[in-house]
């Protein structure tokens, strides 16, 4: 089936990767970037968006993002979830390996990439399991599961039972140049917390995760990394303290990234003081002084990338007692308006921030999306830099409503998103 | 961030007893003061008082209690209430029937309050964010977070026995601070009244962090703990404490924070022994000293009844639907 081409007139480029910065024309054909500025003069297009006062960027990548699908569709699906992604400018979306069944399988990875491929909106790419059932103990087939198309391996939020079996699990990804995603956590320390350590869990009285659960695992981590030389991520870290281990490793050569979620850079322990479900995450927000650290680690390029974090839920799972209640928020939604409102509140360069939605995750991923050279995939986001509205359960595409950021104004509007040079979303 | 105070109703009478912080100095004096008439009430022979005839208070136990569900039942009755007592095996609720849903089923018995106790900390403020608005909560103790009615009744105990004015009190509060909603429920209220000094004594894995933050000041010697103190109040240890990597014996602890007349002797001479119960003869207090004449541990019991009763009436007082009030 032929592709329409596109012309995108008139709008601001965007593009970190390839240092554009400018009111800039761009042509798509074939599903991939056929020209751009002085180069689309003569370009015969079938359709023209005009993108006068827009912004135009690279499609947003979600390196972190629960779809729900297989196993828990109540919450939400693999369509629900990236039609929602579609329409806040994400093309591409990472889900970790814990659904239900796991992503232990070549057939998991299939059938989500096969549903991904029938709903046409967001594009999805699969971390499979590092271990069995994400049991810890047993290696997952990690060969079968990357011929199968899984990017990486990830034993999701499932500790692992001995530093020996991370070693060999290292190991092993590194056999078949396979990431390892990371969620840095010490599994006896952090047992049974449900906030962090600090002054307002002592108020609470609620069972803290200290500080130690996430820098004890990074450093293990970061050993283990420097051991078997496997390429590693970082995802979601909490604290300043982890973030300068890894940006001093990285200064060192270790083949380590990391990123931060959204909620970490907004909001802190103390917007738990009032036990809200929705300030209930794994793992827990922290101090202001963390947050500050996770803003220099974005800033001085330690962390590479932002992601959602996303895990939407349905209403019941935040109806509860604070500990009771099932940990994370629903992000797709607000993950670009929200890492736009950094570079508003100036705790970033607009292009930076752009890029840790976009070539950053990119190169995590080491997929060639996040960046508009010519001949890339045509996944773009145009949005209005302008156009503020308020996020609500109504105003949310994701079947999740779950948010600490309910009522919040997001300081810009999605308008057109393409993937592969289709366009999968369009609003006024 | 906002916090929104669920205690205190639009008039700034108790609207739900949840905390003993966030409320005011005078709230706290009147549940005192209100306590002390009930305490002639349940001295009489006839102990009732027709305050909430006609009302349903529902005992909502989501964890083993005897002594706090007891005197709970007790004050109920005393203020001529129709009291339900519902122990639910909180294990039960995660396999079907949610928290919500339960409450939702009693709600529809036209129950006028809920007296809540769970192991989850936040519990009682859930409930009461979700009631209907004829509806008052009472926290009986949630998870590690607070436990105001007893936290109460040693206040009125403190009074009873020390007299009103707390700014020349020395408090010490010893053992497992860590895991007590016993004890932060105390150092709000203490603090609230205005005690010159709240002490706080214990091994550090019995602490939670940086707990001067509640406005404590800390000992880890109980002999320097208690020097001068006109108040100790010994905290339960639980017999799980001992098998982790909390402390290493009860025999140990018991050299270094069981209370004995030889440490005691630091104290005022004057001072007030007292523990919320129930006690563990030899792990953290003496059978001398629990026993003996500075001893008030009994007299806590006694006291809870009238303190529940007062928390209990003044809750009820401004529903909607209520026919007596004074």
């Amino acid at each position: 089936m032929a592709k329409p081409r596109i012309k995108i007139s008139g709008g601001h480029l965007i593009d970190p990767h390839n240092r554009m910065d400018a009111v800039l024309d761009v042509c798509v054909a074939q599903g991939r970037v056929a020209a751009i500025g002085e180069g689309s003069a003569d370009f015969t297009y079938d359709i023209e968006i005009d993108a006068a006062g827009l912004c135009v960027i690279p499609g947003v990548i979600d390196l972190c993002a629960r779809l729900r699908e297989p196993g828990l569709e109540y919450k939400a699906s693999i369509d629900s979830e990236c039609r929602a992604a579609a329409a806040s400018g994400i093309t591409t979306l990472c889900c970790p390996p814990d659904t239900n069944p796991v992503i232990d399988t070549p057939a998991v990875i299939e059938m989500i990439h096969h549903r991904a491929r029938q709903v046409g909106a967001a594009r999805v790419v699969g971390l499979g399991a590092l271990t069995h059932h994400l049991d810890g103990v047993h290696l997952s087939e990690m060969a079968a599961l990357k011929q199968a198309g899984c990017i990486g391996v990830s034993n999701a939020l499932a500790p692992l039972a001995s530093t020996l079996i991370e070693r060999r699990a290292f190991e092993y990804a590194a056999t078949f140049d396979l990431t390892v995603y990371l969620h840095a956590d010490d599994a006896a320390l952090s047992a049974n917390g449900c906030l962090h350590e600090g002054r307002v869990s002592t108020r609470l009285g609620l069972p803290g995760i200290p500080e130690a659960a996430e820098t004890v695992a990074v450093a293990r981590d970061l050993a283990l990394i420097q051991q078997t030389g496997v390429r590693a991520h970082f995802g979601r870290l909490t604290t300043q303290r982890a973030v300068r281990m890894v940006a001093r490793a990285q200064y060192d050569g270790v083949p380590v990234t990391a990123d931060a979620a959204i909620p970490y850079l907004y909001l802190t322990d103390l917007d738990a003081l009032d036990f809200g479900a929705d300030y209930h995450f794994i793992p827990p927000l922290r101090t202001q002084e963390d947050r500050a650290g996770l803003l220099e680690g974005l800033r001085g390029g330690a962390l590479s990338a932002i992601c959602s974090d996303h895990q939407p839920h349905e209403a019941d799972a935040k109806l509860a007692p604070f500990p009771a209640t099932q940990a994370g928020a629903s992000g797709l939604d607000s993950l670009l308006p929200l890492t736009l409102k950094l570079a508003h509140d100036q705790h970033l360069p607009l292009a930076d921030a752009i890029a840790r939605l976009t070539s950053g995750p990119a190169r995590i991923l080491n997929l060639p999306y996040g960046e508009l050279g010519i001949g890339r995939a045509a996944d773009i986001c145009i949005f209005a830099p302008d156009a503020a509205w308020r996020l609500n359960a109504a105003s949310m595409h994701s079947q999740g409503k779950n948010t600490p950021f309910r009522g919040w104004e997001m300081p810009a509007k999605v308008r057109y998103t393409l993937r592969d040079g289709t366009i999968i979303h369009t609003s006024d | 961030m906002s916090r929104t105070n669920l205690q205190i109703g639009d008039d700034g009478k108790l609207r739900h007893f949840l905390s003993t912080e966030g409320l005011t100095h005078g709230l706290l004096n009147e549940i005192l003061d209100t306590a002390e008439s009930f305490a002639g009430v349940t001295e009489q022979s006839v102990k009732k008082v027709p305050l909430l005839r006609g009302r349903t208070i529902v005992n909502l136990f989501f964890e083993a209690s005897t002594r706090t569900r007891t005197t709970f039942e007790l004050a109920a009755k005393r203020l001529s209430a129709d009291v339900l007592n519902i122990n639910v095996d909180a294990s039960a609720t995660v396999k079907g029937e949610t928290l919500l849903d339960t409450l939702r089923n009693l709600e529809a018995m036209h129950v006028d309050m809920f007296v809540v106790r769970h192991c989850d900390s936040g519990t009682a403020h859930f409930i009461a964010r979700h009631v209907q608005p004829h509806v008052s909560v009472i926290n009986a103790g949630d998870g590690r977070h607070a436990h105001p009615t007893q936290a109460m009744l040693d206040m009125f105990t403190i009074r009873r026995e020390k007299g009103a004015d707390f700014g020349r009190l020395r408090v010490a509060i010893v053992g497992d601070i860590a895991h007590s909603r016993v004890a932060r429920s105390q150092i709000h209220a203490l603090n609230l009244l205005n005690t010159s000094e709240v002490r706080i004594v214990a091994p550090r894995t019995l602490l939670p962090f940086d707990v001067e933050s509640l406005g404590v000041k800390v000992y880890h010697d109980l002999r320097d703990g208690l020097r001068d103190v006109d108040v100790v109040i010994m905290l339960r240890l639980q017999n799980e404490r001992m098998k982790g990597a909390m402390l290493p014996s009860e025999h140990e602890y018991f050299q270094l924070y069981g209370l004995t007349e030889e440490k005691l002797s630091m104290a005022s001479p004057d001072v007030t022994v007292m523990h919320p119960g129930p006690i563990n003869r030899g792990v953290e207090i003496d059978s001398q000293v629990a026993d003996g004449s500075r001893s008030v541990i009994l007299q806590q019991v006694t006291y809870g009844i009238a303190v529940r009763m007062a928390v209990m009436s003044m809750a009820m007082q401004q529903r909607p639907s209520q026919e007596n009030h004074g």
